[in-house]
């Protein structure tokens, strides 16, 4: 125990001498946290809508106020001519545009239902445009509803369906990105920071004495471990801390359990680490490996950027293999859904497989190099 | 066997790596307090044949003991009585003088008190006090093969194994090392050395030369230069590994 406490001690000299890895290990996740947050927002939030019709109309007037009381959009201003919208979307003057009909406030009130209300996005941001659109139609549909009730007196049965994004209310990409962007870090700390470390001792020389000492080989990687599976802890809670307090994401399920998630996660990347370890021969190939093998495939199937269902059959099997991919699930899960053990006992298990079947591949291999 | 006598025991050692027969059918003793030379071409079996006397890989055939125990299932032992030091820089540099001593003390289980007093020997001896607190990388490359070398006797084993310990420094450097090793086999520490300085090869007590996986010969140096008639260790190792038919792999 001595012995391997002397080597855990030294892994931690390491890298607190060496001001990259600290940089890495202590910058990135706020780094990629702030990134994702505020420059690859794609949520809905201080959206500019133009509004073109007749400013006089009591009904049009009413919707406008609406629009500018919603706490997510804001009247750019008033146009007369629908014609001019094309104008003031290549000046990007405004995200969306409102055009009621000739005689809006009249024809919503009449039977015949002839009230016309068309919503206008700006396509060349399809994702961001659908769902500013979706939006506004939301905040019109409300209004809507408020006139057939004060008609009637009394709400009256609709078929107008009323939608509701469970969750996340305000479709917030955060939700998205702070479970993809954990699973993404605890990766690249445990599997490439691990992986460089052993190859440099490799490339050194020195792994050499470590292995002719009486410390059995298996306690040599555990204590070059040891120090990334605590740096991993520190970042979980940055990460955690950062989006509950600046991205107000809530942590509504149990925090033990999504520790313990990220436990096997952790286990399992460290694992891959051992793995690459063993099949580089120097620290840049071992980079490289992490970049293009395990980053890269992150980053794609594990469904932050793009969700895993609409993929082709066969890049989804494919995604089942990444283990990120079943951690993020587990986070969104536990975080965002608020779901006990029970609702992530699938992803739990099969996370626990793989991290089992890795880490005995990698002791076993690590051992073979030795033979 | 008598362990007693002999450091090291090795009969009919083995190693292949698939059709490649590394080491091919070895014997040799290494008597107890000796200078053993080990020396060999690149590629002719000696890295391979030391790293299975270190414990770090097992044979493929034959058997044998080193400080007494079988190195086919007592590596644990075999490793808790021997030191290792490499041909390549054996220290870690992001550690200082003082913290690469406080490592291995560690590693080979030494305990706090024994670990400041080797650490205050070890500094005195080398004349080392002024730089205990600097980075290991920082110091010039003769001191640091002292250094390490000196580390790979904190645990006071029977056996030192050198890995071409002396590369890439000056004559007087290595010969200044070589009192070292003088020093070290007068108080009863065997020490086996691997180099590629034919003059170093004079300072051994004996000498077993490896071509093509085989020990070609082993002998005192004395012997060996009157056997083929040649006047320095240089010489020999010429005529002798001149022999071989393998290629050099590097």
């Amino acid at each position: 125990m001595k012995e391997f406490l002397a080597s855990v001690k030294k892994e931690f000299r390491h890298i607190f001498r060496d001001r990259r890895t600290v940089l890495i290990v202590m910058i990135m996740p706020v780094i990629q946290i702030i990134l994702f947050g505020f420059a690859v927002s794609t949520e809905v939030n201080r959206v500019r809508v133009m509004v073109c019709g007749d400013m006089s109309d009591i009904s049009v007037m009413r919707i406008t106020d609406r629009i500018d009381n919603n706490r997510y959009l804001e009247i750019a201003g008033t146009l007369s001519n629908p014609g001019e919208i094309e104008d003031v979307f290549r000046r990007n003057e405004a995200d969306v545009a409102v055009c009621f009909g000739m005689d809006f406030g009249r024809e919503s009130v009449s039977p015949s239902g002839n009230a016309r209300v068309r919503i206008i996005g700006d396509g060349s941001d399809p994702n961001t445009a659908r769902m500013t659109v979706s939006y506004v139609a939301g905040v019109i549909q409300q209004e809507q509803q408020d006139i057939s009730t004060s008609l009637a007196g009394e709400k009256r049965p609709s078929m107008a369906p009323v939608v509701q994004l469970m969750y996340n209310p305000a479709m917030k990409s955060s939700y998205n990105f702070v479970p993809g962007v954990m699973g993404l870090i605890l990766m690249l700390i445990c599997s490439m920071m691990t992986a460089v470390s052993i190859v440099r001792e490799k490339e050194t020389g020195t792994l050499e004495l470590l292995l002719v000492s009486p410390v059995k080989p298996v306690w040599v990687i555990l204590s070059k471990l040891m120090p990334y599976l605590v740096l991993s802890a520190v970042n979980f809670a940055s990460i955690l801390l950062l989006s509950h307090y600046v991205m107000e994401v809530p942590v509504k399920g149990s925090l033990i359990l999504l520790s313990a998630a990220a436990l096997v996660f952790v286990i399992t990347s460290l694992a891959i680490g051992i793995l690459v370890s063993v099949i580089s021969s120097s620290q840049r190939t071992a980079m490289l490996i992490c970049g293009m093998g395990l980053t890269m495939p992150t980053m794609i199937f594990s469904g932050i950027i793009f969700p895993c269902e609409s993929m082709p059959e066969v890049l989804q099997w494919f995604s089942d293999i990444i283990p990120a991919k079943w951690f993020i699930i587990m986070v969104k899960k536990i975080m965002i859904q608020g779901g006990g053990l029970a609702a992530v006992a699938r992803e739990m298990s099969i996370l626990t497989g793989m991290a089992v079947v890795l880490l005995a591949a990698s002791i076993r291999s690590f051992r073979t190099r030795l033979q | 066997m008598d362990t007693e006598l002999n450091a090291i025991e090795i009969r009919n050692l083995t190693k292949r790596f698939g059709n490649f027969t590394a080491v091919d059918n070895i014997s040799f003793n290494v008597r107890n307090g000796e200078i053993f030379g080990f020396l060999g071409a690149n590629g002719a079996g000696k890295t391979t044949a030391m790293r299975i006397l270190c414990g770090l890989s097992r044979p493929s055939e034959g058997e044998g003991t080193v400080a007494g125990y079988d190195i086919r299932n007592e590596q644990e032992k075999i490793k808790r009585n021997i030191g290792y030091m490499s041909q390549k820089f054996s220290l870690y540099p992001d550690l200082t003088v003082g913290e690469n001593i406080r490592l291995f003390g560690g590693i080979y289980g030494l305990n706090d008190r024994q670990i400041r007093e080797k650490t205050e020997e070890m500094l005195s001896m080398l004349d080392l006090r002024q730089e205990r607190d600097k980075y290991a990388g920082s110091l010039p490359l003769g001191w640091k093969q002292k250094l390490s070398f000196c580390i790979a006797l904190i645990h006071d084993p029977r056996i030192i194994f050198l890995d071409e310990p002396t590369g890439g420094v000056d004559p007087e450097t290595r010969r200044r090392f070589w009192e070292l090793i003088y020093d070290t086999a007068e108080k009863g520490t065997t020490i086996f050395v691997t180099t590629h300085y034919m003059d170093e090869a004079e300072y051994c007590d004996r000498v077993s030369v490896m071509v093509d996986g085989k020990i070609a010969a082993l002998d005192s140096p004395e012997n060996l230069k009157t056997r083929f008639s040649a006047r320095n260790m240089d010489e020999v190792f010429r005529i002798i590994a001149g022999r071989a038919e393998r290629e050099e792999r590097p």
